[in-house]
């Protein structure tokens, strides 16, 4: 389970691509550069690529809301991303799905929801597949604190675990859905739920540490490609904005010192220091890193204004594998 | 050519398609204790012919829990990875439960994510109606998934239809629903021993005539047929049109069989406000207003919800007499019997079949 020091730079360098994008995405969002709204990852780093680190590139995984992050996690390339939040031919769902709908099947990204909960039955499903052709994926499905509510996780966990399927429940504990604190709505810990399951559930206390992520996925990941079944991993984490971008909420629910106290454990600084402590990296070359990420963060933009919008036309493409007419 | 029944028909395919395909597979509750007589022989023949259990194995044969939303959102996942998954839900009335997977992922993956998707799987289920089972198990929700793009629905309403239309939807790459008439379970027919498939969109016209069109869905089908006999005696001469699939939805058959005979009948089991009749109803009106002699007439269950007792449901859904009635009515005969059905109260009677 160990990484090596390529592996290591990769893990910084993809959380640094999920911050400078939604970066850039907010300051989008404000220019009015993209319709809608967005939700970033802005501090759930470490979380994200944590698990999506410990994955090969032919598993599988599927998301919610907070979207980018995971096909960024997951290695997908920024360019076709960013032109879909715009909206844009160029979009890595040719401008029908946005934000909120980003898939790119060529790195195992099933797709993004926004339906809360509804994409981990899919997830499910997809591990379902690779244990009755027997081709050795996994699949892992991210959700939020506020799905881990949702009665379908309860379904999918259940059909899991009795027939043992390569799936990881990865819930995003960033202790707020939107305005609702978790402790709130949610009876008990939500990691101990799996219990009930007759499977493993673990905890990830400190989820700015992309490390201890990693270490908590691996193994989930090693158990379920080693048909031992599903488990539930809960890392604990924090959003650094608010729920969605834009959005000005008349209440103070979240208070400020908490966010200072999780700003000073901001995933991206604790890992260049881990990296630059333990030898793997200088400072400089940290820096160059960071350097070449904003460099594509920029070439993605430009691609986004440079793809065209699509025609019309193909607001009625992709129904079907075949069309069969649409009146307008 | 063998006699077969519906389900034993549609066990045929099943079995056909699972021969066919290693990446058929058939989940859901019961089924492999072959319950509902389509995972395995039917009957006598079943102790001889073997469940699908024994054919197939439980990677490809799997019960689930009752747990409908992730039976179907499971299905679609595993649809978007390479299986072909032919989901048995048993009871239409099921379906509702997994809404949400059925609306926002089976419809719209697809499309949402531009093309990259694909979703080779068959959602079967049985309406019950008619058999005395209550509200909750006698629903024909076809008409709510018609309103939902991005899914393919199938209405079987003969053994041999039911056969080839199954095997076309498991060999199609996008989400199917059929739904399954219980009343039509044991009925019989003429049924290749081949395997064969019918494409989608292809209307079936079940009699030709040529004063009026009845477009027939489901249950209704041998209904309209039966009174075509009866009005022939009358010296009616109706034409009997099955769509068969309501999405694709064969338009043209439809509105070129109208153009002849000038008068339609929709004959439709499922409740009146935006039923199936209701949209082929106003393509007609759209697509050939100028050839219709007469207003066009709609036989459906009225928007009742559905009763236990025998004595009051029988009346509620199209049967002969109402699509008799019907053709009457738009050939300018006079009604024989009166349209009203007793027990019908007077809030209700203006949307009684007729
Ligand atoms: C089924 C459903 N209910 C409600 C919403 C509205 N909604 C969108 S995101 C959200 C909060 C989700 O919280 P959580 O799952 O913890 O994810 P987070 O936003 O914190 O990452 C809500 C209520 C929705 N999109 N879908
Ligand atoms: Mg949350």
């Amino acid at each position: 389970m160990s990484l090596t020091n390529e592996e290591l730079l990769e893990m910084q360098r993809r959380m640094v691509r999920i911050r400078r994008f939604d970066e850039r995405a907010s300051k989008m969002v404000k220019r009015g550069q993209i319709p809608g709204t967005v939700h970033t990852s802005i501090g759930q780093e470490a979380q994200v690529v944590g698990a999506c680190m410990a994955l090969g590139d032919d598993d599988y995984m599927s998301g919610n809301h907070r979207s980018h992050g995971h096909p960024i996690g997951k290695g997908s390339p920024l360019g076709p991303l960013m032109a879909e939040l715009v909206g844009k031919s160029g979009g890595v769902c040719g401008g029908k799905g946005g934000s909120l709908h980003l898939a790119d099947f060529a790195v195992g990204s099933l797709g993004e929801s926004g339906i809360v909960g509804s994409s981990i039955p899919i997830a499910t499903g997809a591990a379902l597949s690779s244990k009755v052709l027997g081709n050795g994926k996994v699949s892992l499905a991210f959700f939020g604190d506020g799905a881990a509510n949702q009665g379908c996780l309860y379904e999918a966990m259940n059909l899991a675990g009795v027939w043992q399927l390569p799936v990881v429940f990865l819930c995003e504990n960033n202790q707020y859905a939107l305005s609702t604190p978790a402790h709130t709505v949610t009876s008990g810990v939500i990691a101990d739920r799996a219990a009930g399951f007759g499977m493993p559930g673990v905890r990830v206390e400190d989820g700015q540490d992309a490390m201890a992520v990693y270490d908590a996925v691996s193994t989930a990941v090693e158990r379920a490609r080693a048909g031992d079944g599903p488990t539930l991993v809960e890392v604990v984490t924090y959003r650094y904005n608010e729920h969605s971008e834009g959005l000005r909420l008349g209440t103070d629910y979240r208070n400020a010192d908490e966010r200072t106290q999780w700003l000073e454990r901001d995933p991206i600084v604790l890992f260049r220091r881990h990296l630059v402590e333990t030898g793997v990296a200088t400072d400089e070359e940290m820096d160059a890193l960071e350097a070449e990420v904003l460099d594509e963060v920029e070439q993605a933009f430009q691609f986004s204004q440079d793809s065209p919008f699509p025609d019309p036309e193909v607001a009625f493409r992709d129904l079907y594998t075949e069309p069969i007419g649409v009146t307008s | 050519m063998t006699v077969m029944s519906y389900l034993g028909a549609i066990g045929a395919a099943q079995r056909e398609a699972m021969e066919a395909d290693e990446r058929v597979v058939i989940i859901g509750e019961d089924v492999e204790a072959n319950v509902y007589g389509t995972t395995g022989g039917s009957g006598k023949s079943r102790a001889d012919k073997g469940d699908f259990l024994q054919m197939f194995g439980s990677n490809r044969i799997r019960n689930t829990p009752i747990s409908e939303e992730v039976i179907v959102g499971a299905a679609i996942g595993a649809a978007m990875t390479g299986l072909r998954p032919i989901v048995d839900l048993s009871y239409s009335s099921f379906l509702y439960m997994a809404m949400d997977q059925f609306v926002n992922q089976a419809a719209k993956n697809r499309y949402m994510f531009g093309g990259q998707a694909s979703l080779p799987v068959v959602f079967r289920s049985a309406m019950f109606y008619g058999l005395n089972t209550g509200a909750h198990h006698s629903d024909r929700p076809y008409p709510m998934f018609m309103n939902v793009p991005g899914l393919k629905i199938v209405v079987p309403s003969s053994p041999y239809d039911a056969k080839g239309l199954l095997r076309t939807a498991v060999d199609t790459d996008d989400p199917v629903l059929t739904f399954e008439a219980c009343t039509l379970w044991g009925s019989k027919g003429e049924v290749p021993e081949e395997e064969y498939s019918i494409p989608f969109g292809q209307a079936r016209t079940v009699r030709e005539g040529t004063d009026v069109t009845v477009v027939a869905i489901s249950s209704a089908v041998p209904e309209a047929v039966a009174a075509a006999e009866q009005l022939a005696e009358e010296g009616i001469s109706v034409e009997v049109i099955d769509p068969r699939t309501l999405v694709p939805l064969d338009t043209a058959a439809i509105v070129e069989s109208v153009s002849r005979t000038g008068r339609l009948v929709v004959a439709d089991p499922a409740h009146r406000t935006c039923s199936a009749a209701a949209e082929i109803s106003a393509i007609v009106a759209e697509e050939a207003f100028g050839s219709l002699l007469a207003p066009i007439v709609r036989v459906t269950t009225p928007d009742t919800q559905i009763p236990f007792s025998p004595a009051l449901e029988k009346q509620l859904y199209p049967n002969r007499s109402y699509i008799g009635d019907a053709v009457r009515r738009v050939t300018g005969e006079r009604v024989s019997v009166p349209p009203t059905p007793e027990g019908v109260d007077d809030a209700l009677s203006t949307q009684a079949p007729r």
